[in-house]
């Protein structure tokens, strides 16, 4: 009988013919923990009677690092001492590292068709190259590490179709940004969301992983998009491993679909306290003090290269502090060696090396109560980036670096034509 | 018996967040009481004072959205609470609490604050005894009872990897 990708790769790693709504115990292929999650995980897993297995357990520090503060950085500490303890190899320093759904994706754990979990919501991302991805939590992570196996409940998939040419400035984040406006943010609740269309495909990786990462803020278990010969020839350089791609019957059952013309999507801004609070960037107009560019949503190089488009020869507005974080190292060597790094220096941006920082309100750009950013990230809750009268507006990359130059929210038309 | 609970409610509304359950500044602990301290500090600032032992929360939709922050569900068993009864929860907490061994259940209940709450997780009822008003919900799967009985899925793991008790 037919099936969706998500029921293909549980049947695949749990071995065997499973539907939606069955409980399965299926084989992990990586387990991602970061600074955050990791602690509790590392303490679970000293008291279970079993060897890690190594070759699945990927470390990142991205969250608090460069260490905040003590607190931040005995977690730190305790992950390199677990790495050295056990033999990890996958642990990626500071400076060598950054953001770990997209470090993940660029070293390589991530292809078609594996299964893999990390404790981290936004591990949906990974879906942009058709895997089954999905955030866990640091007590199964610690199973995981000893067993290679979790329980999963086979999700419903729900088909979202996006075509027709885009817009100049109309991106991954405003495609994710329509849907989650569409169906709320528990309007994929359990379920597997798969994304496809004309509009999909012509997309590069970047913007795909963007709306991969936003899955989960509509409340989605993964987002999936079916691989094509783009994520093959991304793929080619870096991952680890044989893969296959797993693609959907065409009769699989849905439990819902969705589709949207292309052609009518603008730049969007979701405004506070909710991801799907979206309305056009060009009826927002509000002032801002901050315009944030980074994070595992869009901080890499291809929304950096959009931005200083945008920037090139314009500078910031006095009244907005601009912070750019590339997501990576190998996105922050590329933004120095295009030369993006002095284009937002020279627009009078701060630039720094890759971390989380401000986007979970951790460091380095934290709002002061009543303070207002305009955002490449994915969360918008209250206190999200610090006071918790400080508002968060969700963007692409266009309208924050348009946003910035106005001091307000604005259309990147306004700006650039 | 062992799938009855219950106790006082606290109640909360839609969308509550990780970060509202427990605030992002509290996350460098793992204790589930150090936790429960901090738990609901800006939603409701007397709850860590005054929950006790079996009380029961009871929210509307989506409850525990946000981060995958672990540190949720602990800082709820920590206060002590006996189950959270919510009309729908967010997947990342739903897991979370099943697997650390805090009952979640799917129904839509009438509750006022300190209102008495039961739940019969064997039976799929959950009842508000003040306002004399019941629900029923799905019982779980059996895979899922068993994880709770169990205690969670760290002493289920220990079985399967035949850890000595
Ligand atoms: S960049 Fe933001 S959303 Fe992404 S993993 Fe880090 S804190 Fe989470």
């Amino acid at each position: 009988m037919s099936k969706t990708i998500a029921e293909k790769v549980l049947s695949a790693k749990s071995g065997k013919d499973v539907r939606a709504g069955e409980i399965v115990e299926a084989k992990v292929d990586y387990i991602m923990v970061n600074d955050i999650t990791a602690p509790a995980a590392f303490d679970e897993f000293e008291g279970l009677c079993a060897p890690i297995l190594r070759d699945k357990v990927v470390l990142i520090p991205d969250h608090y690092v460069p260490n905040k503060d003590v607190a931040s950085a005995k977690q730190a500490k305790k992950m390199r001492d677990f790495a050295k303890k056990h033999r990890i190899k996958s642990y990626f320093e500071v400076g060598r590292g950054g953001v770990c759904h997209q470090l993940m994706i660029e070293q390589g754990f991530v292809a078609p068709g594996r299964l893999i979990v990390g404790a981290d919501s936004h591990t949906c991302s990974y879906g942009a190259l058709g895997a089954f991805a999905t955030g866990i939590g640091s007590t199964e992570a610690a199973t995981v590490f000893a067993r290679g196996v979790l329980w999963f409940k086979v999700p419903e998939s729900m088909k979202f179709n996006v075509s027709g040419r885009l817009g100049k400035w109309v991106s991954g984040k405003d495609i994710a940004l329509t849907m989650i406006g569409d169906v709320g943010v528990e309007g994929a609740r359990y379920a597997s969301m798969e994304v496809g269309g004309s509009s999909i495909s012509s997309l590069p990786i970047s913007d795909r992983i963007t709306i991969s990462n936003m899955g989960v803020e509509a409340g989605a278990k993964a987002c999936i998009i079916p691989p094509d010969n783009k994520v093959d020839d991304y793929l080619r350089p870096r991952v680890r491993g044989k893969y296959k791609h797993v693609l959907a019957d065409a009769d699989a059952t849905y439990s819902d679909f969705r589709e949207y013309d292309g052609r009518e999507i603008v730049p969007l801004v979701a405004k506070p306290f909710l991801p799907s609070n979206v309305a056009p960037a060009s009826e927002v107009g509000v002032d801002i003090d901050q315009a944030y560019l980074g994070s595992c949503t869009n901080g890499r190089i291809e929304d950096l290269r959009i931005a200083a488009k945008i920037l090139r020869g314009r500078k910031v507005k006095s009244s907005v502090r601009m912070i750019v974080v590339p997501a990576t190292k190998e996105v922050f060597d590329l933004a120095v060696k295009e030369g993006l790094v002095k284009i937002f220096s020279d627009a009078g941006a701060f630039v720094s090396g890759p971390t989380c920082g401000a986007c979970l309100g951790g460091h380095m750009g934290v709002l002061a109560p009543g303070e207002r950013c305009v955002s490449s990230t994915n969360r918008n809750f209250v206190g999200r980036m610090g006071a918790k009268d400080s508002e968060v507006y969700l963007a692409s990359p266009a309208v924050v670096a348009a946003s910035a130059v106005k001091g307000r929210i604005v259309d990147p038309s306004e700006v650039s034509r | 018996m062992k799938g009855s609970l219950g106790g006082r409610a606290w109640v909360f509304g839609d969308n509550v967040d990780t970060d509202q359950i427990i605030p992002a500044e509290y996350l460098v602990t793992m204790d589930n009481t150090d936790l429960a301290a901090h738990a609901f500090e800006n939603l409701k600032p007397e709850f860590a004072k005054k929950v006790r032992a079996g009380d029961v929360i009871v929210a509307g939709r989506n409850f525990g959205c946000g981060s995958s922050r672990e540190h949720a569900p602990r800082a709820l068993l920590g206060a002590g609470a006996s189950c959270v009864v919510a009309e729908s929860f967010a997947r990342i907490f739903f897991r979370n609490a099943i697997n650390l061994g805090l009952p979640v259940i799917e129904a839509r209940l009438a509750a006022s604050g300190g209102d008495i709450i039961r739940v019969d997780l064997v039976e799929g009822v959950v009842e508000n005894e003040t306002k004399g008003e019941r629900a029923d919900f799905a019982s779980y799967p059996p895979f899922i009872m068993m994880l709770i009985e169990k205690g969670g899925l760290v002493p289920y793991t220990k079985e399967m990897l035949g850890c000595r008790k």
